[in-house]
């Protein structure tokens, strides 16, 4: 057998030119998973919304590991302090079976087809067969016990693998790690006012879900929304419609880590202006649709809130695009709405599971509103479907040039700071020195 | 033979085969505008108001209100039309849509409600061919002085994935 290879080191100290093999080096990705998805950090697994009773479950992943998110029953007088929501892993604690295989339901406990062990929506074992034995006749008569478990076989011992569990705002959170920050800790207050803005003190709505195979680098997904240079680019209607511009006001977020970000803007008119469409091939002067209700967009109450920056001043973004590492995209762009799941499938696929929302006090037409608008996002939309093809481009370079290429992201220089503009790389700068660092590379 | 009647009382035999075959028909020439990529016919194939969604089976059956592509009207339709040939980037790819026959579901004056089964496979340049998409059109269909047209045609897939993207109608 061969020694295991060292791993390729990144030359110099900066973040701002990412080698190739960051995404290609399958060696790279499977300790990507235990440093990053299995290791001190919070992935998202769902919506509190999508398992509203107890005993609705629904599977979910962290990195490639699946597991169960499920509302557990809850006693009255814990009821102020246990939301209730376990995630466990979905592997029998016996031999190993994947044992949950409806994607979603609801449950009175979980039982493994294959022996039966049967486990608490909690993850506790609750039984098996035969572990006191099956009583029989020996040879000579006499009443005995065949088999059975060993004598200090304790339930408590082989329960499924629980995660911890944090919820805010009605997203649920997991990790296997034991010693990762408490989550708004984790996320940090930078990133916490922009998560309040869209989620505090309301109650969810479950519109649907769309899910795609993107045949790309995981980390090429979060880049792509840390990266407000691209969108008043590839996407037409962005540029033309005025959605997302370089002439907007606009401000990059993140983290002290670098990990976390917020993409924040406000709309304008669209139109020509030299200074961001001369030249940009993607702006379409003449362009109207035929049909505008696919763009009706009404603003709403939420949108404005106390500047955190500058307390004292309203801010009223019309998008705001959220990324928290590793794996969870939250989606504000006008009236549409969602979070976007990251779930890698070795170092070159990962599947992207849209969760469309809306808000329980939307009426009719808001939430005809939002259905419109999510014609622009998801694998076939008039803005997200290109981001998706240009990613799967992206990993076909990376392919070809092999051990020793670089992507280059020094718009705006090579620092990582936040900004009060959109003409910067700084969010990847920020995301591939977070990235390092815990990567040890 | 003509005056045999369905349990139902759907019509006689004659006139069921000849409103199968005309269903038939438009879904084949649906589909050809699809393949030969004469995406501009595709609207006409709708009435004026007519709505396209496609949508996936999870949604579906769960009736969940979202929709991968959600269209309301013919000038919707134009705008993706515009969207899949002018605005969105993506990867040059050829279609293959192979439909079975129509199964008329129910019908009421005008109005007839009918599904079929669809396989939509994708080439792409240099490439071998794939399935790409597989589900069936729940359709509602008119019959007007320009022969029949969709009121609405819903395109529910089994696809748990779609493959990176979907910009093509189905």
């Amino acid at each position: 057998m061969n020694a295991p290879e060292t791993l390729s080191r990144w030359a110099g100290t900066g973040s701002s030119r990412v080698p190739f093999w960051a995404y290609t080096d399958a060696q790279l990705y499977r300790k990507e998973l235990e440093k990053i998805f299995y290791g001190r950090h919070w992935c998202y697994v769902g919506l509190e919304v999508e398992i509203p009773n107890v005993g609705d479950y629904r599977l979910s992943s962290v990195g490639e590991r699946q597991v169960i998110l499920v509302r557990d029953r809850v006693a009255p007088r814990d009821r102020g302090t246990d939301h209730g929501i376990r995630v466990v892993e979905n592997r029998c604690a016996h031999r190993g079976v994947r044992f949950c295989q409806q994607p979603h339901g609801t449950a009175r406990s979980f039982v493994c087809p294959y022996h039966q062990w049967t486990y608490k929506l909690n993850g506790d074992l609750a039984g098996l067969p035969f572990k006191d034995g099956v009583q029989a006749t020996d040879a000579q008569g006499q009443p005995c016990v065949n088999g059975g478990m060993p004598p200090d076989f304790d339930l408590k011992e082989h329960g499924l693998t629980k995660l911890r569990v944090a919820v805010l705002h009605g997203l649920v959170f997991a990790t296997f790690s034991e010693e990762v920050e408490p989550l708004e800790q984790y996320l940090g207050p930078q990133v916490m006012p922009w998560l309040d803005r869209i989620f505090q003190g309301r109650k969810l709505t479950l519109l649907g879900y769309n899910r795609q195979r993107i045949p790309g680098n995981w980390k090429l997904m979060m880049e792509n929304i840390k990266d407000p240079y691209h969108p008043g680019l590839l996407h037409t209607w962005f540029v033309t419609f005025g959605l997302w511009r370089a002439d907007q006001k606009s401000r990059m977020v993140m983290d002290e880590q670098g990990r976390h970000a917020v993409m924040i803007s406000r709309r304008n008119d669209g139109g020509a202006n030299d200074a961001v469409t001369q030249g940009v091939t993607s702006f379409k002067a003449d362009m109207a649709l035929n049909d505008t209700r696919l763009l009706d967009v009404v603003p709403e109450p939420w949108w404005k809130i106390d500047d955190p920056s500058n307390p004292g001043t309203e801010i009223t973004p019309t998008v705001t695009m959220i990324t928290l590492f590793p794996c969870l995209i939250i989606q504000q762009q006008v009236n549409s709405l969602s979070t976007r799941h990251i779930q890698p499938r070795g170092e070159g696929s990962f599947d992207f599971v849209w969760t469309h929302f809306g808000f329980a006090d939307d009426d009719e037409a808001m939430t005809r509103r939002r259905l419109r608008q999510a014609n622009l996002f998801g694998p076939a939309g008039f803005v997200s479907a290109d981001d998706g093809e240009v990613i799967q481009f992206s990993q076909d370079g990376f392919r070809q040039k092999g051990e020793d290429g670089e992507t280059l992201c020094e718009l705006g220089g090579t620092d990582t700071l936040a900004t009060e503009h959109m003409v910067t790389e700084t969010l990847i700068r920020g995301m591939y020195a977070y990235w390092r660092k815990v990567m040890g590379v | 033979m003509s005056a045999a009647r369905t349990p139902e009382g759907a019509g006689p035999v004659d006139e069921r085969l000849l409103l199968q075959l005309e269903i038939d028909q438009l879904n084949a020439a649906y589909a050809a505008a699809l393949d030969e990529r004469r995406f501009d016919d595709w609207p006409l194939f709708f009435l004026e108001e007519g709505r396209y969604t496609v949508q996936a089976r999870e949604n579906f059956d769960r009736k969940l209100p979202l929709a991968l592509i959600a269209l309301e009207s013919r000038g919707m339709m134009r705008d993706r039309v515009y969207g899949i040939t002018q605005t969105i980037y993506h990867g040059p790819y050829y279609t293959r849509h192979l439909l079975s026959p129509a199964q008329v579901l129910g019908q009421e004056g005008e109005r007839i409600r009918s599904q079929a089964h669809y396989a939509v496979f994708r080439t792409k340049p240099g490439d071998a061919s794939e399935v790409y998409n597989v589900g069936r059109y729940i359709d509602e269909i008119v019959r007007t002085p320009a022969g029949l047209k969709l009121a609405s045609r819903t395109c529910v897939y089994d696809s748990e994935m779609v493959l990176n993207s979907l910009i093509y109608p189905i």
